[in-house]
């Protein structure tokens, strides 16, 4: 390890990963600190993740990073109806413990150091300006200089913060998450089953990722202040009571995830947010290994090209949230105002839209025909639904 | 469970997962937390955000009524 370098990045997960891959690839000089042991691990993730989405960034699919490949999904209202979608596009299951390791690996064939169990404490200052990052790594305090800092630091977003960005999640938008890896010689078939009700994860919901060969992984995710009554690992161990008693839990974690629209945010002078840390997530579905990916790779062209011209201002980093928003940002934007929708959804009102959903057959049904039985269901909320489509 | 910040707020790490979803929420970035250490710092205004949002209960509010 040097004293200096072009860029420091902070967090190896997939956002900070390939962040230091593209920018590495652009000639910068790069460190990618990872404050756990081990990259990928533990994984707070239900790792699903599009193939469109994947070959974005990633030319090749390796087959070790997919455990299982789903076609379809099973909607299961609070009654218990169940609304079968038919997916357009192939979708994965991964294993993100070799996938996250592999992608850090991909950055240090670039000439990417990573370094773990690297835990970054504070941003250096010189003369007021951004100039590099403390950590504290095997009982001993470090400090290192660099011309760009990247915060990938995931939900926790310090970096930002010290930077002097609000990157706090507001309660409403945090979802809080708890889930199980499990084994049960009931979990058969490939679909993906997403649970809406309030009784089993209120403004959320509830899903099973399965792995194959009898292996799932069960969790929910439901907003900070739903969290206030009662905590998600109460609302998973029911669930699992109820449906799974006698599986084994081969894992457990928690986590957060921001459902929320990208920080307004995400370039200071000598510095970017990219990831869980710049709240570049799907608010619907959670989902947050793509929209890292695709920030990643525009953030690490951005960040490369900016030592190159020797300007790492603000205003020659613009071009990543510019390129960002194109990409994904706008979509989000949409989408976090589609989540508020669903989540002022009544249990009466999501019974409503799986009976009409149900009333379509299998081959015309889409995510629009249940969109529109949402509408009958709450013409109120027309106004909002229009505002969601333009 | 190890007591925090005036005692007002207890911490259990047998619980604790240190996903850090209890950091994301705080307004006054007043938790240090590390698989080593939970800190919380004077810079706590006692919001509660950080006890509501975390999946486990890791956290408490002790109430002294």
């Amino acid at each position: 390890m040097r004293d200096k370098y072009d860029i420091v990045i902070v967090g190896a997960g997939p956002a900070g990963s390939t962040t230091a891959r593209f920018a590495a690839y652009a000639g910068a000089s790069v460190l990618m600190l990872e404050k756990d042991r081990d990259i990928g691990i533990p994984v707070r993730c239900a790792e699903g993740a599009s193939d469109a989405g994947l070959r974005a960034v990633l030319q090749n699919i390796d087959e070790r990073w997919i455990e299982n490949r789903i076609s379809d999904v099973f909607f299961h209202s609070p009654g218990g109806k169940m609304v079968e979608l038919q997916f357009k596009q192939i979708g994965y299951i991964l294993n993100r413990k070799i996938f996250d390791y592999d992608l850090a690996q991909m950055a240090a064939k670039e000439g990417v150091e990573v370094l773990t169990k690297a835990y970054v404490n504070d941003l250096v200052r010189e003369n007021d300006k951004i100039a590099g990052v403390k950590f504290a790594h095997m009982g001993k305090n470090f400090s290192v200089r660099a011309k760009l800092v990247v915060g990938a630091d995931g939900v926790e977003s310090r970096i930002g913060r010290w930077a002097g960005i609000k990157t706090q999640t507001k309660m409403r938008d945090m979802e809080t998450c708890a889930q199980y890896t499990v084994h049960d010689v009931n979990l058969t078939g490939d679909h993906l089953h997403l649970f809406f009700s309030s009784k089993i994860a209120p403004q959320g919901y509830l899903w099973i990722f399965p792995k194959g060969g009898g292996r799932a992984n069960i969790g929910l995710g439901i907003s900070g202040d739903a969290a206030a009554k009662k905590a998600p690992v109460c609302y998973l161990n029911e669930f699992m009571a109820e449906r799974f008693p006698h599986a084994s839990v081969l894992n457990s974690v928690a986590g957060g995830v921001p459902c929320d629209h990208t920080l307004k945010t995400i370039v200071l002078d000598g510095l970017m947010l990219v990831g869980d840390a710049a709240h570049q997530v799907n608010p619907v579905s959670g989902g947050g290994i793509v929209p890292a990916l695709v920030a990643g790779q525009i953030a690490g062209q951005v960040a490369g090209r900016a030592i190159h011209n020797g300007d790492v201002s603000a205003k020659s980093l613009q071009d990543y949230p510019k390129r960002w928003h194109k990409a994904e940002g706008r979509n989000h934007q949409i989408f976090y105002k589609l989540k508020n929708y669903i989540n002022r959804l009544t249990d009466e009102e999501l019974e409503g839209i799986a009976e009409a959903g149900l009333k379509v057959p299998l081959e015309k049904r889409s995510m629009i025909t249940l969109f529109k039985a949402a509408l009958v269901q709450k013409p109120a909320l027309v106004l909002d639904a229009i505002k969601v489509f333009t | 469970m190890k007591q925090l910040f005036f005692d007002k707020i207890a911490y259990d790490r047998q619980v604790c997962d240190f996903c850090g979803t209890c950091v994301g929420v705080c307004p006054q970035d007043a938790i240090e937390l590390t698989e080593a250490d939970f800190t919380i710092t004077e810079r706590c205004t006692l919001c509660k955000n950080c006890v509501r949002v975390c999946p486990l209960r890791a956290l408490e509010f002790i109430d002294e009524r």
